[in-house]
């Protein structure tokens, strides 16, 4: 775990939050953070290096953007097929998020995946295709219904 | 905004995967595509009112900074579910939550400064809502992608 000294939990701050919309919007931060823009972009750059920033980039709304139908799909997957099961996972295209997760007694399914496609058909023929690829016959397509929160995490 | 352009795509799909991350990031993006900077500016906007973009920032590691995130999930009859969510989002560290399709029908994630701290939220998440949680922390991480291509980029103009 990496220690953050306060000018950093300054500049973490104000990324975490919305970039200005203006030609020179790193030098805005700068002033708020009171440093220099040259400093603020070094700054950026090692905890980039650090991964303390795993990435720095537009986030967007999925729907909107034309990704419409998203499911979370979780699979029984046993532990000595679970690498290379997880490996596969992360290789196909519609799969945004694949996790080992530890699971309580009375919910089997131990390898959850994000899968996301423009149709219900196409989910429905890329999670039937995986399944008989893999032989994986235990999963569960557990679909949004309400979304009641999306935020992205403050941690200062 | 039903209909993205050609120059949305391209500009989407860059600001995700290759975003500059220099004195003039707007300036920059433009040159490469071939239109002014207020014209990348003015698509940012736009993109951003119709809620396509809901942020351009840093995206942080929970575990690089000492955090501890799970998913925690839990049964709720359908009469109590929106009233149990709301009690939920109140905490800053639940990003996101959602109603879903299975008997755990309630889906959320938490984000805690340690493992004890999230233990103590959801105990006391459970003790206001009355229903059980169950939290599913990952044990190892196989993929976390970063951007979801935009078809028939490549070609504007």
């Amino acid at each position: 775990m990496a220690i953050i000294n306060d000018q950093d939990k300054a500049i973490l701050r104000e990324l975490q939050g919305d970039l200005p919309l203006e030609p020179r919007p790193f030098a805005r931060i700068a002033a708020r953070v009171g440093i220099s823009e040259e400093y603020l972009m070094q700054r950026i750059n090692a905890m980039m290096d650090e991964g303390i920033i795993r990435r720095f980039a537009a986030i967007l709304r999925h729907q909107k953007a034309g990704y419409t139908v998203n499911a979370m799909v979780a699979w029984k997957v046993e532990p000595e097929q679970i690498d290379r099961i997880g490996m596969k996972f992360a290789a196909c295209e519609q799969v945004s998020h694949c996790y080992l997760r530890e699971v309580p007694a009375d919910f089997d399914k131990n390898l959850f995946t994000m899968v996301h496609c423009r149709s219900e058909e196409e989910l429905n023929k890329l999670v039937t295709n995986m399944s008989e690829l893999l032989g994986l016959e235990d999963y569960a397509i557990i679909s949004s219904e309400h979304e009641y929160k999306k935020t992205s995490m403050r941690y200062f | 905004m039903a209909n993205l352009t050609s120059l949305d795509k391209a500009l989407l799909n860059m600001m995700q995967s290759n975003f500059p991350l220099n004195m003039y990031p707007y300036k920059t993006m433009a040159d490469k595509l071939g239109v002014t900077e207020e014209e990348i500016i003015a698509r940012i906007e736009a993109l951003k009112e119709a809620g396509i973009i809901r942020r351009i920032g840093a995206v942080l590691d929970a575990r690089r900074l000492g955090f501890f995130s799970t998913l925690c999930a839990a049964k709720v009859s359908g009469d109590k579910i929106n009233e149990v969510a709301e009690i939920i989002n109140k905490y800053d560290g639940v990003t996101h939550n959602y109603r879903r399709t299975h008997e755990y029908n309630l889906w959320f994630t938490l984000t805690a400064p340690s493992q004890e701290e999230s233990r103590i939220i959801i105990d006391e998440l459970m003790e206001k809502t009355g229903v059980h949680i169950v939290s599913m922390p990952a044990i190892k991480t196989y993929k976390i992608k970063v951007a979801l291509e935009m078809e028939g980029d490549g070609h504007h103009k």
